[in-house]
């Protein structure tokens, strides 16, 4: 490799450089300087890092294309997740400030983690081969199982980044074995190699591997058999890591699988397309049931992110352009409503410190009525109910199955929304109608502003969210 | 002919030896099983013709780790018989899903069939008329910088992660300050008292 094809490679690689390297100095920074202002200044510069990646790669990355022999690729996808991925990632480091200092666990080495998870993000995104899929996969989950324990004196958060550990392992072992009988079948590993050699026809082995990958991947974004780990580290995790987790990681691991599907294994799209149906309606299904009779507001939180997984795996199982599309925009769109969740449970704070259940809301609509709202717009929204851009996320998802003919897997999309609609609506009624005296000490700024803008956007959003569902449904109707 | 068999024996012992980690009650003996099944694969490496794979397997993993390993499970007090009460009672069922999945993979093995362009591709990457080292220092340094500085990467997290989670900061722990003893000068160090005859210094 000369300087010259090195140089071309790392113009395509700025992003994740800048993140890598500012993690490294952000280190360092927090090492030699010692006080509650060191921390303070490691969170913001990891806010500006954050943001700034994301933007970098939509401004300074001119190029799209492939680098180091085919390890690594820069397109439109990834482009605009890692823009998604970055921002979202800087407003939860931004949510996790007030609650690090209140429960006294500021530490530096919780932005530093929270920058390397969001580079091996990056890294799953820009995926072109089964190596860096694994290191980028590997690196996040490795950064999410410390942040999982990250109150490591609490009981309880040991115990959710131990089982999360603990099973993440297993999955990386499947994704392995997997990737190995793929290797065997292409003699490659680049996704390039695997996608030439998969036209020569399947066989048992490829297939056989390609389902050993789809179930380790399955497990990062928590869809339905592989989903046991979620409400636990969901509930037991500090709140702002949950928040995280719900948001970037599940963008960065659905965007990774929507890849391996379609790229590599685009011709082998009948043998996937009903391994994703299956996990797609039991992600639905098992998401809208369980989260019917959960009490705690985190663990509801982890059922609504299993069946919005399997809405978005039912773009996956499209495997079309306008599918993908509506993959992106959902996601965009769950992302944007949790996160604004999130910022509100975060402001379920008491005097004697936080609280998480449900009924710990009756009433607050009353006696909040900024809160109140914010709640019921992203509640709708994550919900799907009509007329808020969540809706319209939905509705884009089961467009695209329909367009591709999978009318029962649209139809049960559509039924299982009607049954999670029943738990989204419960919050909606103890926030308005139920009876409460829980008085919450006023939220820190980045908190209240996180909620109320992500709320507001749930309704301001809605004319772009109308252009583009108006847009693939005429692009739609014309291949139909 | 010598190497097949050479094969089977290699990979034969490696299978047995790593089922016997998992069932051997005492843990030593789990370890030194653990040292064979490394040096029956150090075999099937050479059988690869990858012999700085085969020694670096043997020195870093037999001579680092497993030795590490065995100190760790001398030096622990851990009563490794009762963790592993559960294994019997979860055996009839777990044996059973095992079964079927080695059944599956038997199925597998055997309709095995790689792509046409596979062994070509395979080979490619091993240039001819290079040593071992020579050749994996070309592919790790040049083609595959990229996974490999992400490997660093991944420990540096590891690192970042044992520190977080483990290490207390006590206090009250005096520490020495070689700036302040060098920096310590007669007024400081000495005190000067006036002290009456038959006095003593009091206190």
């Amino acid at each position: 490799m000369t300087a010259d094809m090195l140089s071309q490679d790392l113009s395509l690689l700025i992003p994740e450089l800048l993140l890598a390297g500012g993690a490294m100095a952000l280190l360092m920074l927090g090492v030699f300087m010692k006080g509650e202002g060191a921390n303070k200044l490691v969170q913001w510069l990891a806010v500006v890092l954050l943001a700034g990646a994301g933007l970098a790669s939509l401004f300074l990355v001119t190029g799209e294309g492939q680098a180091f022999d085919g390890g690594f690729i820069f397109d439109g996808l990834a482009r605009f997740s890692k823009v998604a991925i970055g921002v979202v990632a800087a407003i939860a480091l931004l949510l996790a400030m007030p609650y690090l200092k209140a429960e006294k666990l500021g530490k530096i080495e919780y932005s530093v983690l929270m920058t390397l998870a969001v580079t091996g993000m990056f890294m799953m995104v820009s995926a072109n081969d089964l190596i860096s899929m694994y290191m980028g996969i590997e690196l996040q989950s490795l950064s999410l199982y410390v942040l999982a324990a990250f109150n490591r004196d609490s009981l309880r958060a040991s115990e959710a980044g131990l089982k999360y550990f603990v099973l993440g392992a297993l999955s990386s072992g499947l994704l392995l074995y997997g990737s190995s009988l793929v290797y065997g079948f292409a003699g490659a590993t680049g996704f390039n190699e695997i996608a030439i050699a998969v036209q020569s026809g399947p066989s048992v082995g490829l297939t056989f591997g390609l389902v050993f990958v789809i179930c380790g991947l399955a497990f990062k974004v928590s869809a339905a058999p592989f989903h046991m780990w979620t409400p636990d580290v969901y509930e037991g995790a500090p709140t702002p890591v949950t928040a995280f987790f719900a948001t970037a990681p599940k963008m960065a691991a659905i965007v990774l699988l929507a890849r391996v599907l379609i790229e590599p294994f685009g011709g082998m799209v009948e043998q996937w397309r009903d391994v994703i149906w299956i996990v797609a309606v039991l992600s639905m299904g098992i998401g809208a049931f369980g989260a019917l009779t959960q009490t705690n507001i985190k663990r509801l939180m982890a059922y609504s992110s299993i069946s919005n997984m399997g809405y978005a795996l039912v773009a996956i199982a499209s495997a079309s352009q306008t599918g993908l599309w509506a993959l992106l925009v959902y996601m965009i769109l769950y992302m944007i409503g949790v996160i604004g969740s999130f910022g509100a449970i975060l402001s379920m704070r008491t005097r004697e410190g936080m609280v998480e259940q449900i009924s710990d809301l009756a009433g607050i609509a009353q006696r909040n009525p900024g809160l109140g709202w914010s709640i019921t717009a992203l509640m709708f929204s994550i919900g799907g109910l009509p007329f808020m851009v969540g809706f319209f996320g939905k509705f884009f998802v089961v467009f695209a199955a329909v367009q591709e003919g999978m009318l029962i897997l649209a139809v049960l999309a559509v039924l299982f929304s009607v049954v999670g609609a029943a738990y989204y609506l419960r919050v909606v009624k103890t926030v308005w109608f139920d009876e409460g005296e829980v008085e919450f000490v006023p939220a820190a700024v980045s908190v209240y502003w996180v909620t109320r803008l992500a709320g507001l956007a749930t309704v301001l959003l809605l004319p772009v969210i109308g252009w583009l569902v108006f847009r693939a449904y005429s692009v739609g109707l014309a291949t139909l | 002919m010598l190497a097949t068999l050479a094969f089977w024996a290699f990979s034969g012992v490696a299978i047995a030896s790593a089922f016997m980690v998992v069932i051997a009650r005492n843990p030593v003996r789990s370890v030194l099983f653990l040292i064979l099944a490394f040096f029956s694969a150090a075999g099937l490496f050479v059988l690869l013709g990858a012999e700085f794979l085969a020694m670096l397997l043997i020195v870093v993993y037999v001579g680092a780790v497993a030795v590490l390993f065995l100190f760790v499970v001398m030096m622990l007090d851990i009563d490794f018989a009762e963790l592993k009460q559960g294994f019997l009672s979860y055996l009839p069922l777990g044996g059973a899903f095992a079964l079927v999945l080695a059944a599956l993979l038997a199925m597998t093995v055997a309709t095995w069939q790689a792509s046409d362009q596979a062994q070509s591709l395979r080979a490619a990457a091993m240039p001819d008329g290079m040593s071992n080292i020579e050749a994996l220092g070309t592919v790790i340094y040049d083609q595959y910088v990229y996974f490999f500085q992400a490997a660093g990467l991944v420990l540096l997290v590891a690192m970042i992660g044992a520190i977080v989670l483990t290490l207390r900061h006590k206090d009250g722990v005096k520490r020495q300050s070689v700036t302040a003893q060098v920096g310590r000068d007669r007024k400081e160090a000495i005190e000067m008292l006036d002290i009456k005859p038959g006095q003593g210094i009091g206190e």
